[in-house]
């Protein structure tokens, strides 16, 4: 068997193209983040803040996500989880570097939100009916739990996996089993809450009782999608090249497909219900970003946040293909960002579609430096888990 | 001259050889190949290069179909034949025909799936040749059969014969028409 010759920690070679990587993110996010910082002072906080926001919520999505991928896959076994793990673990480790990022939400509040200025709550009944919860002292302590849970989950599943990898799998594994439904249902519930606290309540009148379950569903996806590019990136390099086979990027495309399809559900669901139900109070978020401009971001988004990507993901040859499949995931990353872009931004600007050049370089600015960090907590570990459980039937997996 | 038969099958007692068998027999060139076990195995697909089939072609086009013809029906019903005001909404009220377009779209391809299926597998089929092996019955039980069909262009009664014996099966039968 071929399984006892591969050595998965990462050589030398390798080593050198993902410092590489790790240099070229660097710089592009340090540049990002430079501009993005001049751009406070020539274009103003408004903006500054305007686009941090929805670039952050993609870097919580793309570091939280791959720790609800990590769990299932403890859930529910299967070869795809063990080749993705070691990404999900890292990426799981970079959420300090979230709640770091944090931190400019908490200075912007006041540039981001209207529910903390007393006089705006003061004269809107509703506003002071929801007072109770949204409150700078509440929505911070709320901040706290989610980054408190999100940190301990992340913390227990590296540590019982590096000593899986010390000390065989026996004594560990039922630890992180263990932990990982309850820590499914705390992701999902802190998804939901985060949602309504951070995006949400940019427009404090609206409410969706179908906006939790669309971040949930967009951070999946969000989060396959950039673990296949990925796992296709290192697809080239040993020891991936000896590990990951057709089999285990069919079974990820599927994923992706199917998210591709949970995302667009809710999507429409959410617009279906209030097109029915046409209720003044619920029309108006709808009516700002389906006219203005924003209806052709709209357009853009049910044609290449799902049509395209569905068709193609169809294909059975084409979730195979590891060149092909990576571009569509690279492609859908692009389309999560027009998605949060349209999602959040024309809460700002009623009228008519905008978009500021801080809206690039803020996201290349946190993008870049977070992946600089991603890679630097990539490379501590062996790239599969050496002990896991059933590693040598995931080693044979589909291969020939 | 020689009788005309169906093939000659191998009997196997592991899952692990039916499926080297069947790499064997590809790589000598045989096509006209086939593979009975008693529960589904992943590798043995591969092996026969059985993946590229008609069927998702057939779900595809009924999926369409059937969604054409929900979007169709609903606005045949909602704008031609029975127009009725609700809530000042236009008649053709897309949004509103989505989800039964949708439904309809998975109960077609759902039909042409298991329609497509038994037509492509000829069933329903009250004889095949392969039951003329006596043997043949362990196919649901604990046995795994390779079965080369004499229509294959390379079929040599005798030499296809002892080819399946270098394969080391537990029997190798000729199958009758």
């Amino acid at each position: 068997m071929m399984a006892h010759t591969v050595d998965f920690r990462i050589p030398a070679e390798l080593l050198t193209e993902m410092r590489g990587w790790r240099t070229k993110a660097l710089g592009i996010g340090v540049i990002g983040a430079l501009l993005s910082a001049i751009g406070f002072f020539v274009a103003g906080p408004n903006q500054f803040y305007r686009s941090y926001l929805w670039s952050y919520i993609f870097i919580v999505a793309i570091s939280l996500g791959p720790l609800a991928w990590l769990m299932l896959q403890y859930v529910t076994g299967g070869a795809w989880g063990l080749v993705i793990r070691r990404a999900c673990e890292a990426a799981a480790r970079t959420l300090p570097l979230t709640l770091l990022m944090f931190l400019p939400i908490v200075i912007g509040i006041n540039n981001l939100y209207p529910w903390p200025h007393a006089e705006i709550v003061n004269a809107d009944p509703l506003l002071k009916h929801k007072a109770p919860y949204l409150n700078v002292p509440f929505f911070l302590a709320r901040a706290g739990i989610y980054f408190a849970g999100w940190l301990f989950l992340s913390w227990w599943f590296n540590k019982w996996s590096a000593k899986e990898d010390a000390e065989g799998h026996d004594a560990v594994h039922s630890k992180m089993s263990r932990m990982a439904g309850p820590g499914i249902l705390f992701w999902g519930f802190s998804v939901t809450f985060m949602a309504i606290d951070w995006v949400l309540s940019v427009d404090p009148k609206w409410f969706s009782t179908m906006f939790g379950l669309l971040f949930i569903a967009s951070q999946g996806l969000t989060a396959m999608a950039f673990l296949i590019t990925l796992m296709v990136l290192l697809s080239k390099y040993r020891p991936m090249s000896e590990v990951l086979t057709h089999r285990h990027l069919h079974d990820l495309g599927k994923f992706m497909l199917a998210l591709v399809m949970v995302w667009a559900y809710f999507s429409f669901s959410q617009f279906l219900i209030i097109w029915a139900g046409n209720l003044p109070d619920e029309i108006p978020w709808y009516l700002t970003r389906l006219n203005g401009g924003w209806q052709f971001v709209a357009l853009l988004l049910v044609l290449g946040h799902f049509v395209l990507p569905f068709a193609l993901l169809l294909s059975r040859d084409l979730k195979r293909n590891f060149k092909l499949l990576a571009s569509i995931a690279v492609f859908i990353l692009v389309m999560r960002f027009v998605d949060l872009y349209w999602l959040i931004t024309p809460s700002f600007l009623k009228q008519s579609f905008g978009l500021s050049w801080m809206d690039f370089t803020v996201p290349i600015g946190l993008v870049g430096l977070w992946l600089a960090y991603f890679l630097t907590q990539l490379e501590k570990r062996p790239l599969m888990p050496v002990n896991a459980p059933h590693l040598e039937e995931v080693l044979e997996h589909g291969r020939d | 001259m020689k009788k005309s038969i169906y093939g000659v099958m191998a009997e196997f007692e592991t899952p692990t050889a039916l499926v080297n068998a069947a790499r064997a027999a590809r790589e000598k060139g045989y096509r006209k190949l086939d593979a009975y076990t008693p529960f589904p195995i992943e590798e043995l697909s591969d092996a026969l290069h059985l993946h590229k089939n008609r069927l998702p072609l057939i779900v595809l086009i009924g999926g369409i179909i059937g969604g054409i013809s929900g979007y169709l029906l609903q606005y045949y019903i909602s704008v031609i034949q029975y127009p009725l005001n609700i809530g000042g909404r236009p008649l053709h009220s897309w949004p509103a025909y989505i989800i039964i377009t949708f439904e309809l779209t998975i109960l077609f391809a759902s039909l042409s799936a298991v329609f497509g299926l038994l037509a492509l597998c000829g069933l329903p089929m009250p004889y095949h040749p392969t039951f003329n092996v006596p043997r043949f019955a362990l196919a649901s039980r604990n046995r795994f059969f390779l079965c080369i069909e004499s229509t294959d262009p390379l079929f040599d009664h005798d030499k296809t014969c002892e080819f399946l014996e270098t394969l080391e099966p537990r029997e190798v039968s000729e199958v009758a028409h």
